[in-house]
């Protein structure tokens, strides 16, 4: 299998960079090694993502990344047909997903749902991270991909 | 001292206008031309010489700009130029409130609120923010785009979803807003739609743009321009038309609203449980006193959260509220989008309702509702800052 086919969407969508500030910089850089990292504030160990300067529940800006395992919930999901993007054109339905981490104070975070893009969809179910590595990307990154547990142990008898 | 801080029955709407409004790319004008034409019209239905404007307020940094409006237009002096801040559509009734503030404040006599957008001659919304063809993303989209999740539609079917999964609402609540909307502008002949009749059979056959989202449940993409022409109630007879009065306007967003990576706390919400509780309060009505309401449209299952927060119906109530019958004029038990709205009409950001809410309590509306002493526009649902205003007859103040 080649880099690109392992990808659940074609190449050619904007590539995930930090911002010139580097806010967002430990969040990819724990992608490419394959570590989920997100913003846990040091003073009040409330949690908050996206990333920002400050900590939303105490204004401390002592926010530092802690590792969280990459499992979590669906809290909404959608089946997106309409090509939004050049790269997309032609492209058959593809399935987004709001995974929330109660585990990381029901922070959320979007992603895709990998599998049939046709499979029946339910929020709450309990989904398990993938990082989908692009190494040959100019700049390489990794994208955190989903998918439910009960695909995540394999084939099912008699499915 | 409490009571003099409000605007309710301050300022009247006293003149209306509007470009022609086509399907995006299709005017022959470009987006600076069709704003002098929108303003023109609101001043002609005003009786108000061009020249004695002396404000300008907008919303989505309208690039219509004040000074170059006021220099074309050869206004003798501009004393308020003002921009709602953010929320795209969400700005539509704010940048009515702020007018408004404007006058009440004795910054302004005469202010203009407009929009003009030409989508042909700029970008397009339906592909999302961002620069076509750039080939990194950073920031907030950086954690969006990558997965494919780039246009206002997928952010808010996501949201949608969820509402609709917390109170059982079903497709054919989405479905009514849709031909609720179509029907209205069958009456309109300035509506794009005008002549395009939409049927139940239809709406189910067509494509999915994103799932709950069906094509006919997105707005269109247009070109065209709206204005308003704003004064001092005191002076408010001394225009032709019978005055319509600002009861209530206010714009805001709860509590970590738009919040970044689909983060906001109330998720299946579309951003009005703060901003109807504070519209209603100066307005001193509550939602059994609101005969008719225009509630923006980007996307039907929007509609649905926004009448919800407006207190219009309980939660479980969705699908039995939201018939056609209900939703149409005249005599639905709460018609919404008389003009057609940002489906049918044409999607001036919302601002060719605000201009329908003025017609509803002035009685010359294509779709007249029963009840239309008391009429509301509810602006931009998703995008925070959103707003909402009440209007109303002089019988109400």
């Amino acid at each position: 299998m080649t880099a690109a086919s392992k990808s659940y969407l074609p190449e050619g969508l904007p590539i995930p960079v930090p911002e010139p500030d580097g806010l967002s910089a430990p969040y990819w850089e724990g992608l490419r090694r394959g570590a989920l990292l997100v913003q846990r504030c040091s003073a009040c160990g409330g949690w908050q993502w996206g990333p920002e300067w400050i900590c939303h529940h105490c204004h401390s800006f002592e926010l530092g990344w802690a590792p969280i395992e990459p499992r979590g919930r669906i809290y909404s999901w959608t089946r997106s047909f309409h090509p939004v993007h050049p790269a997309l054109k032609d492209h058959p339905p593809y399935l987004i997903v709001v995974v929330e981490l109660p585990h990381a104070g029901g922070i959320r975070m979007v992603g895709n749902l990998l599998g049939d893009a046709q499979q029946a969809v339910r929020i709450g179910a309990e989904v398990v991270g993938v990082f989908e590595h692009h190494p040959d990307a100019q700049p390489p990154f990794t994208l955190l991909q989903w998918q439910s547990t009960r695909a995540a142990r394999g084939p099912q008898p008699g499915g | 001292m409490r009571d003099t801080r409000t605007l309710r029955g301050k300022v009247a709407v006293v003149g209306i206008g509007e470009s022609r409004y086509f399907k995006h790319g299709k005017s022959p004008d470009p987006e600076f031309k069709l704003a002098l034409q929108a303003i023109l019209a609101a001043c002609r239905d005003a009786g108000v010489d061009p020249r004695d404007v002396d404000g300008f307020s907008s919303f989505s940094n309208d690039r219509s700009e004040p000074v170059r409006l006021g220099n074309a237009l050869g206004i003798r002096e501009l004393r308020f130029s003002n921009m709602q801040w953010a929320g795209g559509g969400g700005g539509a009734a704010a940048a009515v409130g702020n007018a408004a503030a404007g006058i009440v404040a004795g910054m302004a006599e005469c202010i203009v609120v407009l929009r003009s957008l030409a989508q042909g001659q700029f970008q397009r919304f339906g592909f999302g923010p961002g620069a076509p063809g750039a080939k990194t993303v950073s920031g907030d989209m950086a954690f969006q785009v990558p997965y494919g999740a780039i246009s206002p539609a997928q952010r808010f079917a996501m949201q949608t979803r969820r509402f609709m999964h917390d109170h059982g609402v079903r497709q054919e609540a989405l479905r009514a807003i849709a031909l609720a909307s179509y029907h209205h502008a069958q009456s309109n002949p300035r509506a794009v739609m005008y002549g395009r009749p939409l049927d139940a059979a239809t709406y189910d056959a067509s494509r999915w743009i994103v799932e709950p989202f069906h094509l006919y449940d997105c707005c269109m993409e247009n070109d065209g321009a709206a204005a308003l022409i704003v004064v001092a109630a005191e002076r408010a007879k001394d225009f032709p038309h019978k005055p319509v009065y600002l009861l209530g306007s206010a714009a805001g967003a709860d509590h970590r609203f738009g919040a970044p990576s689909h983060n906001t706390p109330d998720y299946g919400n579309s951003g009005f449980t703060t901003v109807a509780k504070r519209v209603y309060e100066m307005a001193k009505v509550g939602p059994k006193d609101v005969g008719v309401v225009q509630s923006y449209e980007n996307f039907t299952g929007c509609v649905v959260m926004s009448l919800y927060e407006h207190g219009f119906f309980a939660g479980d109530e969705a699908n039995e509220f939201l018939t056609f019958a209900n939703l149409t004029a005249p005599d639905g038990r709460l018609p919404i989008n008389t003009s057609g709205g940002n489906l049918a009409e044409c999607y001036m950001h919302g601002f060719e309702m605000v201009i329908e809410a003025v017609r509803q309590v002035r009685g010359d509306s294509p779709n007249q509702a029963r009840r239309s002493d008391v009429s509301m526009m509810t602006a931009g649902p998703m995008i925070p800052p959103v707003s909402s205003l009440i209007f109303g007859s002089e019988a109400t103040l």
